[in-house]
């Protein structure tokens, strides 16, 4: 699968954002019962289901990963899930935000989607102490994709749990997209969404690039300071050098 | 050479953990204490002489939940201390590793409990008549621990920050079978006697976590170990 450049990816995710965010405040129109905060819905939940899904998608490159041996794998996995825990900050502060304006509190422990991101979130939070505590690289690229595929099994599991668990469930404002949600706002949050998943796309090709330019740099200058190769050891997280690549004679 | 079958290899490492276990008793009364004494702090701590429903299912739960990270902490101590890890002396496979590791922390859960459950209801319960079918909540509750618990275990024992690796990675992924035990005993231990309408669905979420990570580790067990 051939994915358009970064570039182009970028530009479309700044224009399909910018569209979504006019159409929440010129086009949506505002909740019966909510009024103008409601519209930190078409913000919150995309956020919230690139993030969860972003999660998912990382155990499935781990999964990758494991199965070729190929290390692009691993730090594709890694990024996917790095950007979706900066995008899981996020849903917790809009998702309080929310809460206070709605229910004032700023947390509500009967809402069971916001309290089961919030035990994703503190499970994936654990990724990066985990990939850090490991020396050998190849190890730690393992290790972590054993990680990201169980907590990837867990996302889904962890939800049920957290949903039945509540005695009763805390009455909808509104229904969810696949419910009575009116047309108007559907397009709208379903702009939002594409937006923001393309974001998340572009900002995970954005790190593999930067990454991977870095990585080429340091190899460069180590060949052209005349020392041998050593192969990066330690917690930096890198694909792995192109078969091809430019060797400079000094 | 042949190849040991993994369920021989499976029974050998069990036995030889076990026995290690016997001899040095470093994991089983270490948990027994420790579970006896939180009970003493959550006396103190909830100020209360006589626990029932979800408050008993909550401090039963989370003792034993806490308990079982020391043991898990200390599962692959002999093996990381002594090499059996990185080349495993024994040409076996790794689900043989795994199941003999889980089977051994199933069974110091279940000695735990068989110790601590009646001195839990010696402190605080007034009716034993839950207890009974409290048994099976526990035992499909330790199944859950000890396929997280073993995998987590490994991942932690090969890295520099293990003591701190295993509860900080293992507690988010415990919090179903938290919510799944309590809700199930919750009722069990319920003031005016065991209750048992909720207490199937709780049961089938616990089989369903342990089936699930069951099969996560055994998908993923090789890549723990191959070097």
């Amino acid at each position: 699968m051939k994915l358009p450049s970064l570039r182009v990816n970028a530009i479309a995710a700044t224009l399909v954002l910018l569209a979504g965010f006019a159409l929440v405040f010129f086009y949506a129109p505002l909740d019966a019962d909510q009024g103008f905060i409601q519209k930190i819905f078409y913000l919150h939940v995309p956020l919230a289901i690139c993030s969860l899904v972003g999660f998912v998608v990382g155990g499935l490159l781990a999964v990758a990963h494991l199965r070729t041996g190929d290390s692009r794998w691993d730090a594709r996995s890694y990024v996917a899930i790095h950007l979706s825990i900066i995008f899981g900050v996020g849903v917790l502060i809009t998702g309080s935000i929310w809460a206070k304006a709605s229910w004032g509190k700023w947390w509500v422990w009967d809402e069971p989607t916001l309290v089961s991101f919030l035990i994703v979130f503190l499970l994936y939070a654990t990724y990066y102490p985990l990939r850090y505590a490991i020396e050998d690289r190849d190890r730690q690229a393992r290790y972590a994709s054993v990680f990201a595929i169980t907590a990837g099994a867990f996302v889904p599991l962890n939800f049920v749990a957290v949903r039945m668990a509540q005695s009763l469930v805390h009455p909808r404002v509104f229904a969810t997209a696949n419910g009575g949600l009116p047309g108007s706002m559907l397009l709208t949050f379903l702009v939002c969404l594409a937006g923001m998943g393309l974001l998340w796309l572009a900002l995970v090709r954005f790190e593999l690039a930067a990454k991977s330019a870095s990585a080429s740099l340091s190899r460069l200058r180590r060949a052209l300071e005349g020392e041998p190769e050593i192969p990066t050891q330690g917690s930096r997280i890198a694909p792995a050098a192109p078969p091809s690549a430019p060797q400079v004679t000094t | 050479m042949r190849r040991p079958s993994s369920l021989s290899a499976l029974r050998a490492i069990l036995a030889k953990d076990l026995r290690v276990e016997l001899r040095t008793l470093q994991s089983v009364p270490a948990m027994a204490l420790f579970a006896v004494t939180t009970f003493v702090l959550f006396r103190y701590g909830l100020d209360r002489e006589a626990l029932s429903g979800s408050l008993a299912a909550g401090v039963l739960l989370a003792t034993v939940l806490f308990a079982a990270i020391l043991a898990i902490n200390r599962l692959f101590v002999a093996e990381r201390e002594e090499g059996g890890f990185d080349a495993r002396l024994a040409p076996v496979d790794g689900t043989a590793l795994l199941g003999a590791k889980a089977a051994s922390l199933v069974i110091y859960l279940l000695v735990l409990e068989v110790i601590a459950v009646p001195i839990f209801g010696l402190f605080f319960l007034d009716s034993w008549s839950g207890i009974p079918p409290l048994a099976g909540v526990l035992v499909l509750a330790d199944l859950g621990l000890a396929a997280t618990g073993v995998l987590i275990s490994s991942i932690a024992a090969n890295s520099r920050a293990r003591d701190l690796l295993v509860p900080l990675i293992l507690l988010p992924l415990l919090v179903p079978v938290m919510i799944a035990a309590a809700g199930a005993s919750q009722d069990l231990l319920a003031a005016g006697g065991p209750s048992y309408g909720g207490v199937a669905k709780w049961l089938a979420v616990l089989a369903f976590y342990d089936m699930t990570f069951a099969a996560v580790g055994f998908a993923v067990y090789d890549y723990l170990l191959e070097d």
